[in-house]
């Protein structure tokens, strides 16, 4: 296996240069232009891996090496073994443009990440133009798929409308509630899921949103708000945001003694989010891929983390896991790194993932990752069937 | 201190002392990592015999440049004086060496997107943007004086002014651009009124609330700013009749920003050297002496704001035409720090310190990507370093004489 | 009237938390004029060692008060040998340098303490022990207030007290006065400036400490993100108050508190900091110098 940091040697300009030309000679002498068999299999995985939301990159980072690392060790991809070129966009647009068109200068020839909605939004045109596939385990963004504007776009995480549509269905109709407080963390993320939320309580008569409102993330507390969805009487609240937030307002909710329905997103379906929040986490809902932590490859997948970084996988993990595997197995089957020939393949061909068996849709839709409802008793998540 | 007396017994002893602190100190966040839930502490001693190491070795040189590094009782005058008559000023003032000089930063400018990647192309553009913003800044925190820590609203007011009206009217990039820049000059008049009587800090805070302001805005208003989803599918600019590919474009783009930098270069220096820049450099060095001279002070201040935002409208409009997507996380405060960074570090005042370290310090970062997850880290402590041994920037400001005599030093022109 | 008193009582928990954070940012101001950028981090730090020395001393297996005071005692120590290396490496040399100088140093230091933690330590969030005793008397008036808010409004009372006394009444303080008016004249008449300036940080960090601990207990989380915006929200109410007063950082403190407090139970929290910053604009065009701030007469 190659070191992993192999493709990221500082640029030397004359090296640089030197390689250019070299190439350009060898694509005008050899017009095909074929790789040589040993040649290593570039894939970039991009996300936010400093700043604030470095919690939700970093784990997709340790994911992809996981799967990385087991291919090499069985031998690669026919041969050629894979090699990873890790950029960090820091949520950031512009920063995301940089990182795409270092990955592409770089000769990656798959994409996994990246993971906000708005950072993917960006680096999305550089990756379409170069013929890139890129698939991302945590953009939820509806658009992004439903748009039809990016055939290169794949995701192994449902997007924010199914979230939401799943959330309310279950207030409304397991629960039997009638007045919900929606309430988000302003983030490209959080916010979009509760305007959905928003619009599809709204268009079910005899409902109420009784409050809308968006929080700050980071704040040093939520006692306010709390205090605002008492006064508001809503029987339930849904929550669009990560864990963080989530914890704190569940937190001071019941101790303050309110003990309304919480339902939230994946964002939330973390065990992080139990760890933090303890006893205070129960009876918490939360919507997620479908239960499989009995599978053999979850199980596998999260002992593999546990041995080789010392703790728990963090956000998206999973995610991350079946997006490499399925990534990895599009390239096996189409024989090649050609764009179309992996399109086809992810469309195609099922892949055993931690998510389930997963193919994806014309739009880039996982398709086989079921959507389950959860609530955690006892101190974990139990799937409500 | 002198290289001899670098290595006594004392000042080993001291650096074991500093080393032996440091070890200290990052003892329980650098050895002890503590798994709360399996109730497991791993001990990584290591980090702490590496960190006792560097600091053993790293308090040498520290403490050698500490002393010998700047000649701290030399007054800015003085310093000034002696930059002036040193040999590399007389010879840049030379003419056969400034013309080639212009003709290799020419002929660089202009091959450099044909020699390079994409990505270089692209990062680039991306530093020669932060050149405009820093000239910018520059002239409300270098010349004007007055400390702005909000400059990011004005290149969230021309960022978006361009998605915007894109959006709704379809206008196109090149009548975008006067606007933004004129939308962001008309926000810092904005911003400029109410804070006219503060002073120091105060503004600094006000003008640091200011750009919080916008940006919540953006981010909570979903009918006009869409909200944190921000806006995709801004067009890059073109020219009429012609189809440009990416890399083409991202080509063209380039050396537009090219363009815009000349032109803010030109038009910021001669800003500089007329009546309104003189009187900014009076009301930075003292206010009320400044009044005395009968200098308008509103209308000074109002200007220094009003010219500084025309800038950051023109960067934003460029930066939208070239991320394509715009959403509110790229105007938080960390970017107004930047951006001041990069105007402190050049040395208050002086445009070409500004030009180099705007060129540094957003390049350092994306040529730091090779260390992966030690970039932010290591940018830090860059940023540390660099004022701890420079503090007064990069270049210190060569302030104009002007003598009656004197006529024979031409005006200072760059570029 | 009772939805008034909860937010009034959430918005003054929330301004005492504040206001322990605001009196590290407003005493280094008062002596050197410089924004303190990093002090945010050097809570962060301060609550990650109580963390970490919670949890060592859980495992070895003491009691809770115990733990609470170790930990606490830890936390304060580590802070202020935080703060005061930081002074030592970022801004004692800049001492003579423009005043902009030290600011940036200050952004950059608190770049490093970010990352430095993120490496260390671990980008995700840690689940921190709830070190505050929760008091069963008070139980049905929970949805009011809760034990551990009035532990947290007592203890920042208690400090301020102590540092207006310290401040007052010992030599220590005298000479941080005189240096904070007048830093030469200090110098000539004896004071070793360098050594206030010290006591200063160190003075500044251990607030900072007991301020990271009561928050992540008071929270029951911490990432190394947590110093980044409160202290940027305590640093806006030191200026509130008026920059280089005490009383006016914990005034100042209070009223960002109330002001976000009651603009998100009365309007919405979607612009809650909105509110706070407008507040801020809005007095200090009639008062620039603060609200507790002399407007001094300038030097000319």
């Amino acid at each position: 296996m190659k070191k992993r940091h192999g493709g990221k040697k500082f640029e030397c300009i004359p090296g640089r240069m030197a390689a250019l030309l070299s190439s350009a000679i060898f694509t005008a002498t050899i017009l095909t232009g074929q790789a040589l068999a040993a040649d290593p299999i570039k894939i970039g995985v991009a996300g936010a891996h400093s700043g604030d939301l470095a919690s939700y990159g970093l784990p997709s980072v340790k994911a992809t090496e996981l799967v990385i690392k087991a291919k090499n060790a069985a031998g690669g991809i026919q041969g050629r073994p894979i090699q990873l070129l890790i950029q960090d966009d820091a949520c950031k647009p512009e920063m995301a443009v940089n990182a795409a068109t270092k990955l592409v200068a770089d000769g990656a020839q798959a994409i996994l990440g990246h993971i906000c909605s708005g950072a993917t939004n960006a680096a999305l045109g550089i990756y379409k133009d170069a013929r890139l596939v890129v698939i991302s385990p945590s953009a939820t963004n509806p658009p992004l798929t439903q748009s039809g504007l990016n055939p290169n776009f794949f995701r192994t995480i449902a997007s924010d409308d199914a979230q939401a549509r799943m959330e309310v269905d279950f207030a409304l109709n397991h629960l039997k509630l009638k007045k919900i407080a929606v309430i988000h963390d302003k983030g490209d993320y959080g916010k979009g899921l509760a305007e959905f939320a928003k619009s599809f309580l709204e268009a079910t008569p005899g409902t109420q949103v009784v409050l809308f409102e968006g929080v700050t993330p980071g704040a040093v507390d939520y006692s306010a708000v709390v205090q605002k969805i008492r006064k508001s009487g809503a029987e339930a609240v849904i929550f669009g945001g990560y864990h963080p937030e989530a914890s704190k307002i569940v937190t001071q909710m019941r101790k303050k003694g309110m003990k309304t329905p919480f339902i939230s997103d994946d964002g939330v379906k973390d065990e992080t989010f139990i760890k933090v929040a303890g006893k205070y986490a129960e009876g918490v809902y939360a919507t997620g891929p479908k239960d499989t932590s009995k599978n053999p490859l979850t199980i596998q997948a999260i002992a593999d983390h546990k041995k080789t970084y010392g703790e728990e996988p963090g956000a998206f993990f999973l995610n991350a896991y079946a997006a490499a595997q399925a990534l990895v197995n599009a390239i096996e089957k189409a024989g090649s790194t050609d764009y179309d020939k992996i399109v086809t393949a992810l469309r195609t061909v099922p892949v055993e993932t931690p998510l389930g068996k997963i193919t994806f849709d014309d739009r880039g839709d996982a398709i086989g990752v079921g959507f389950s409802m959860y609530q955690v008793q006892n101190g974990v998540y139990v799937e409500l069937k | 201190m002198t290289m001899r007396k670098l290595f006594t017994l004392d000042e080993i002893k001291k650096s074991l002392l500093v080393a032996l602190w440091f070890m200290v100190l990052t003892f329980p966040i650098l050895a002890v990592r503590v798994n709360p839930i399996y109730k497991v502490v791993e001990w990584r001693w290591h980090n702490l015999l590496m960190v006792g190491i560097g600091a053993f070795l790293l308090s040498f040189p520290w403490r050698y440049f500490q002393g010998h590094g700047k000649p701290p009782e030399k007054s800015a005058a003085a310093e000034n004086q002696a930059l002036k008559n040193s040999k590399i000023l007389l010879w840049r003032r030379h003419p056969w060496v400034r013309l080639c000089a212009v003709v290799l930063a020419t002929g660089l400018v202009l091959s450099f997107p044909f020699l390079f990647s994409s990505y270089q192309v692209n990062i680039m553009t991306t530093a020669l943007i932060y050149v405009v913003l820093g000239l910018g800044l520059n002239i409300v925190v270098g010349l004007a004086g007055l400390l702005d820590l909000g400059y990011v609203a004005f290149y969230a007011v021309g960022a978006y002014s361009y998605a915007l009206l894109h959006l709704h009217f379809g206008l196109s990039f090149w009548l975008c651009l006067p606007i933004g820049a004129g939308l962001a000059a008309l926000f810092g008049i904005l911003l400029g009124f109410p804070v006219l009587r503060l002073r120091g800090d105060y503004l600094a805070i006000v003008t640091l609330g200011f750009g919080e302001i916008i940006r919540l805005v953006l981010e909570n208003w979903n009918e006009f700013s869409q909200g944190p989803s921000g806006i995709s599918n801004i067009p890059r600019p073109g020219l009429p009749g012609i189809e440009m590919s990416l890399n083409a474009s991202s080509i063209f783009l380039y050396f537009l920003m090219i363009a815009l930098t000349l032109f803010t270069i030109l038009v910021v220096s001669r800003l500089r050297d007329s009546r309104i820049g003189r009187a900014w450099l009076a009301l930075r060095e003292d206010e009320i002496a400044c009044q005395a001279m009968g200098i308008d002070k509103t209308r000074t201040k109002l200007t220094a704001f009003a010219l500084g935002a025309t800038w950051a409208g023109m960067g934003g409009v460029m930066f939208a035409a070239k991320t394509t997507f715009i959403n509110p996380a790229s105007f938080t405060f960390l970017e107004s720090a930047i951006i001041l960074s990069i105007v402190v570090l050049g040395g208050m005042g002086s445009m070409l310190g500004v030009i180099l370290s705007a060129f540094i310090l957003i390049l350092v970062p994306e040529y730091l990507r090779a260390f992966s997850e030690y970039r932010m880290l290591i940018f830090g402590a860059v940023l540390v370093i660099m004022m701890v041994f420079r503090p007064q920037g990069l270049i210190s400001n060569v302030r104009h004489r002007y003598r009656f005599e004197g006529l024979k030093t031409p005006p200072e022109e760059l570029g | 009237m009772d939805y008034f008193l909860e937010l009034f009582l959430g918005g003054l928990t929330r301004g005492s938390i504040y206001a322990l954070i605001a009196l590290g940012y407003t005493m280094v101001y008062g002596i050197i004029e410089l924004i303190n950028f990093a002090h945010g981090e050097i809570y962060m730090i301060g609550a990650f060692t109580a963390l970490i020395a919670a949890s060592v001393l859980a495992i070895m297996g003491f009691g809770p008060v115990p733990i609470l005071f170790l930990a606490m005692l830890l936390a304060i120590l580590y802070s202020c040998a935080y703060g005061y290396t930081l002074e030592k490496i970022a801004y004692k040399p800049l001492r003579h340098s423009n005043r902009l100088a030290p600011l940036i140093s200050a952004i950059g230091m608190s770049i490093f303490f970010q990352n430095y933690v993120l490496l260390a330590q671990t980008s995700d969030f840690l689940p921190f022990p709830s070190l505050l005793p929760e008091v069963p008397f008070l139980e049905p008036y929970a949805y009011i207030i809760r034990s551990s808010e009035i532990f947290i409004i007592l203890t920042t009372l208690v400090v301020m007290v102590l540092l207006s006394l310290l401040i007052r009444f010992t030599r220590i303080g005298k000479a941080m006065r005189a240096t904070a008016q007048d830093r030469t004249m200090a110098m000539l008449l004896g004071v070793d400036v360098n050594r206030v300036i010290s006591v200063t940080f160190v003075i500044g960090s251990a607030m900072a400490a007991i301020g990271g601990v009561l928050i992540a207990s008071h929270i029951g989380q911490i990432n190394f993100y947590i110093g980044f915006i409160a202290g940027i929200k305590a640093f806006t109410a030191a200026v509130l108050g008026g920059i280089g007063s005490i009383p006016g950082a914990v005034l100042g403190s209070l009223v960002l508190g109330w002001t976000e407090s009651f603009a998100t139970g009365y309007i919405s929290s979607d612009y809650e900091d909105v509110f706070a910053f407008g507040f801020l604009v809005l007095i200090l065009i009639f008062r620039p110098a603060g609200l507790l701030g002399k407007t001094a007469a300038q030097k000319v």
